[in-house]
């Protein structure tokens, strides 16, 4: 493995000499994915028609998946600079300032249809795909989040208490598929999953749907779970939906954030003729040939099953020893540039490097370690076997990199060399079998102009009925609790580790966004290794004096970061401009509950297909309400990842604009969780919070169509409540802090009570627009509302800068509320039978 | 007071054990390819999945040169803690009785727990109160201790159980509701929770200091 007497050289070649071997021709071409127009431009900028190698890259290269081509002119219109950004969209993932020279990476990827297709492996290799991201960077992971969108999994039935009595004996045809799926087998275990018929879809009343997509969550989570507990990156947070558009289609979206001394961000510019490509991880194999051209870049259909083989597997054990090498390699100042291998393979990654430098790459395929015997050249370009990284190295430190990744047992291999001749010419062996401009190769895919058109009507289906209309407010605050898109997440989130690496302050449910420390605990106690500790492996001496008994704390705030994932697609349906703004201000109001400032944002649009008029309106209206709003909520946008094309058997996927925000905590140590947390403390409503029924949960439990349009928002007022929210929670003076989102604000009310253990009671007036009845007061919904509990005087101190109305009282052992025509009084007791409704979904 | 970490490829909660183990002393990681163990006074090994765990929890790891190391200094009366996948690799090295089965409901699973000290008679519990109750937190597939019927009883009157899990606490379904055990020596201490998890009141709880704190009062008592 280590010998690397003879390192890659630049090739001679005759002038004019030109691949070998025979052109697969147009049609081979459109069976990749390639457009008739987009062949022929291939040809032009070959002077000759590609050969199988050449095709094979340039069908990857020009996908929608690796060019963007359908987005790219819309992403151009997003704010992205601010005083934070250190690095912006064009890199493996963006960065921020968190102070003090530290920068936090991080990144949003979606892996949707290869979730849809294997669930468990689909949506582990997303964990693992945007590590890398991370960890490419320079950056060590410290943390993961997931927003998942997933078909309906509760039946039509009148009450939740009643579908958990009937659902425990339909969901026993689950556990027989999802038990195959045993994180602890391992690879092999997890290889079985291959083989294991998913349910499908028939028209059993829609019994059939609902099992698959209670599949799909199951597979989707252990996955998640899996990878990400077994490299020791906590899982600090995220957001799940349950809505009938994703049933064939489901969302598996992984965010991940790292952290990294600025000077130490490492590129992924190939530069230096001469310097030497070293691939490094595990060994190539035909898993996930054509994954972002065959999968990512298409619509799902019927026979999906065929498409497993372009799924990967992935193998988070080796990912951790890939992580620790890379950054040993970084410390040891050994590299030029790092590059992760992800969608497209080697054929993206060597690409792209190059093209940065603006330099040529002279490949050899036959230097390539590879897992199994007889893979052509073209694919070992293009498979996406797992947990690869590239780097580039000066040829005096070759030896010295082999050396590192053997410590790791990552065992590196020197594959290419940097060339002057600005082509990407792949060679295997002597055989010369492929020779791309590599501008040609990453720049010159057509972009194109997509076509909006507003619908005339709704392109959804109203959802299923649930309960009936106008039932009494306690009772469908019961049945709102109950249902999936509210009932508790912890039945998830406890299958995640979201402690590991002694950051997490706050974990998941105890505050509206998770809350880190940054750099770390390492920085809480006296603690050697210099400025690198909190990121890399510190040695650790004790405090002068320490005794023992966590009173060696350092005194003085500490710092961390306040994340959050947020992403509704019912309301982006109903009005693509105004719902992706509510998106932003959702994201903002979880973190000013926590006190964080916004310093950036990533995004992933998930969209249906943009060639159609309806989904290109859906996605030119979703990008302008998102640079509005970052503008608005000052959070520039730092990258993101566009999944088009999702659409499924039953048509497109809600438009899912998933934002997920980093914000700035001056001190952990002082947030708002969101339980009520003393008896007698004021509770009061804040905000700039106009609320209304027609796209509420609650009017989806009634089976009420999803609106045309939402109201015109005022964006800056309620960017400014947020604001205040925020400075208030810094103060320490809310004692509890909880944002007003789905189910209303008499659900927040009750989340408040159970999270804290105490109950409330509350009276207001009406306040909702058109609201005689107090029914859109408490159950409507809209962006900008808080639930916040205090004392008098810390509520004056809130009410100088926004809206705050003192509602009621924290005590007791039961959730009051009366407003107007409707009275609620529900005991502690209840609302947590039917809060914990999620649970049977795991059993 | 000086305690070696060792690492594993595959080891999660390797810098959590180090930043721990600096309350009561320097704290060093240990590679897993040497058997020199650097003269440490005390060896934590440290959560994860080892080795990737794909044999077993713990399989590889047991077998790796540094615990070969580590079982030479346990026998000679060192104190060795091993938590999670260290208790798993202790298991799997015969160094403590029993063996990690995967939970009953055959999910990970984080949660809070409150474990109560069964014996204060280790090296890793002789600064706790008997019966003290601990908020540690939890995080694993494959905790539930199980011994057969003899070996629990002999351990069982030996005073090797060390840390239950208090009533209602046993998720994982282990035998007993058994969290923790010693060896015969009592200087080898495992627990599937994580104490080292639980010494900073910012994170959830300061509990977990008394295992460390522990160390010194054995020291001084030497």
């Amino acid at each position: 493995m280590s010998e690397s007497s003879a390192l890659p050289a630049p090739r001679d070649l005759p002038a004019g000499a030109t691949p070998e071997g025979d052109a697969p021709g147009l049609e081979n071409a459109k069976a990749l994915g390639l457009t008739a127009s987009e062949y022929d431009l291939v040809v032009e900028k070959l002077g000759r028609e590609p050969v199988q190698v050449e095709l094979a890259m340039f069908s990857l290269m020009w996908s929608e998946h690796c060019s963007y081509k359908h987005s790219k002119k819309l992403l151009g219109t997003l704010p992205t600079e601010g005083p934070a950004i250190v690095l912006g969209p064009g890199e493996n993932a963006g960065a921020v300032d968190v102070g003090d020279g530290w920068t936090v990476a991080f990144k949003v990827e979606s892996h949707n249809h290869p979730s849809a297709v294997e669930p468990f492996q689909g949506a582990a290799t997303g964990v693992g795909g945007i590590l890398r991201d991370i960890f490419a960077l320079g950056a060590r992971p410290i943390a993961v989040l997931d927003a998942l969108r997933f078909g309906e999994v509760d039946g039509d039935v009148p009450h939740p208490s009643l579908a958990a009595a009937t659902d425990a004996t339909s969901d026993g045809a689950v556990p027989g598929a999802a038990s195959a799926i045993e994180p602890t087998s391992g690879v092999g275990g997890a290889g079985d999953t291959a083989t294991t018929p998913a349910p499908s879809i028939g028209d059993d009343d829609g019994e059939s749907g609902r099992r698959r997509s209670r599949f799909l969550l199951d597979g989707a989570v252990r996955g998640i779970g899996h990878y990400g507990n077994s490299i020791g990156v906590p899982n600090i947070g995220g957001d799940l939906y349950f809505e009938g558009p994703y049933e064939t289609n489901c969302l598996v979206n992984a965010m991940a954030l790292g952290l990294v001394r600025e000077e130490r961000l490492i590129r992924s510019a190939a530069t230096g003729v001469g310097n030497v490509v070293v691939l490094f991880g595990a060994a190539t194999g035909a898993d996930g040939i054509g994954g972002a051209s065959v999968l990512a870049s298409a619509e799902l259909g019927e026979d999906d099953a065929s498409k497993r083989p372009t799924v990967q597997v992935g193998d988070p054990f080796e990912e951790s020893k890939l992580v620790e090498c890379s950054l040993e390699l970084l410390e040891r100042d050994l590299l030029v540039s790092l590059q992760d291998l992800g969608a497209a393979g080697l054929t993206s990654a060597a690409s792209e490097m190059a093209s940065k430098g603006e330099v040529g790459l002279d490949l050899d395929v036959a230097l390539v370690p590879r897992r199994m015997e007889g893979l052509e050249p073209f694919e070992v370009m293009v498979s996406e076997s797992q947990e690869r990284m590239l780097c580039v190295v000066t040829p005096d430190k070759v030896d010295e990199v082999i050396a590192v990744t053997d410590k790791w047992d990552v065992h590196g291999t020197a594959i290419a060399v940097v060339t002057d001749t600005g082509s990407f010419r792949i060679f295997d062996g002597d055989a010369f079998v492929g020779d791309m401009p590599i501008p040609a190769l990453v720049d010159d895919c057509p972009l194109y102009d997509i076509f909006p058109e507003k619908p005339t009507a709704s392109i959804y289906p109203a959802p299923p009925r649930r309960i009936a209309d106008g039932l009494d407010a306690g009772a469908a605050l019961l049945a709102l609790l109950g249902s999936s898109n509210i009932a508790d997440r912890r039945p998830l989130f406890e299958q995640y580790d979201s402690i590991v690496q002694s950051r997490t302050v706050r974990r998941p449910g105890q505050t509206d966004a998770a809350v880190l420390m940054v750099p770390g605990p390492a920085s809480r106690f006296s603690v050697g290794g210099g400025a690198d500790a909190g990121a890399g492996h510190p040695s650790v001496a004790p405090e002068a004096g320490a005794s023992g008994d966590g009173t060696s704390a350092a005194s003085g705030p500490i710092s961390g970061v306040g994340v959050s994932i947020d992403g509704s697609g019912r309301r982006v349906a109903a009005d693509p401009y105004v719902g992706t703004i509510w998106n932003v201000l959702e994201c903002a109001a979880n973190l000013a509950c926590v006190g964080a400032e916004p310093l950036g944002l990533t995004n992933n649009l998930n969209f249906g297909n943009p060639e159609k008029p309806h989904i290109a309106w859906q996605l030119t209206e979703a990008v302008r309400g998102l640079g509005d709003a970052c503008r608005a909520v000052g959070s520039p946008v730092v990258g993101g990842n566009v999944s088009l094309y999702n659409e499924g058997t039953t048509g497109p996927i809600y438009p899912t604009p998933v934002v997920g925000m980093v914000g700035k905590v001056p001190d952990v140590a002082v947030t708002s969780p969101v339980g009520f947390a003393s008896e007698g403390d004021l509770v009061a409503l804040a905000g700039s919070f106009a609320p209304q029924l027609a796209l509420s949960e609650l009017a989806k439990l009634e089976g009420g169509a999803i609106p045309d349009g939402l109201p015109d928002w005022d964006l800056e007022r309620t960017a400014a409540a947020i604001a205040a929210v925020r400075d208030t929670v810094r103060e320490g003076r809310l004692n509890s802090c909880h944002d007003v989102a789905e189910g209303g604000l008499v659900t927040a009310l009750a989340e408040s009570a159970l999270a804290g253990g105490v109950g409330a009671t509350v009276e207001l007036s009406a306040f909702a627009p058109d609201d005689a009845d107090g029914r859109a007061s408490l159950f409507g919904e809209a962006p900008g509302g808080f639930v916040v509990t205090g004392s008098a005087e810390a509520l004056a101190v809130l009410a100088e800068r926004t809206a705050v109305t003192v509602i009621g009282t924290v005590g007791g052992s039961a959730l009051c509320v009366r407003c107007a025509d409707q009275a609620v009084n529900v005991s502690l007791a209840a609302l947590s039978e039917a809060h914990g409704a999620l649970a049977r979904l795991f059993a | 007071m000086r305690i070696g970490v060792p690492q594993f490829p595959g080891s999660c909660d390797e810098v959590d054990a180090l930043l721990a183990a600096g309350h009561v002393g320097d704290a060093e990681l240990l590679w897993h390819r040497d058997r020199d163990l650097k003269g440490v006074d005390a060896i934590v090994v440290p959560g994860g999945f080892s080795y990737g765990d794909y044999l077993r929890a713990g399989a590889i790891a047991g077998l790796s040169p540094v615990m070969d190391a580590i079982a030479d200094f346990a026998r000679d009366g060192g104190p060795v803690l091993g938590i999670c996948n260290g208790f798993q690799v202790l298991c799997a090295a015969g160094l403590l009785p029993g063996a990690l089965l995967q939970n009953q409901d055959r999910r990970f699973v984080l949660r809070q727990v409150e474990l109560s000290v069964e014996t204060t008679d280790t090296d890793w519990t002789s600064a706790a109160e008997p019966g003290q109750l601990l908020s540690i937190p939890a995080k694993h597939q494959s905790g539930r201790w199980w011994a057969p019927s003899e070996l629990h009883a002999e351990i069982a009157d030996q005073d090797q159980i060390v840390f239950k899990y208090a009533a209602g606490g046993n998720f994982n379904g282990s035998l007993d509701d058994v969290a923790g055990v010693c060896n015969e020596g009592r200087n080898v201490v495992g627990l599937m929770p994580h104490p080292e998890h639980a010494v900073d009141a910012l994170t959830g709880s300061t509990d977990g200091l008394v295992l460390f704190r522990s160390l010194l009062e054995g020291a001084t008592n030497v």
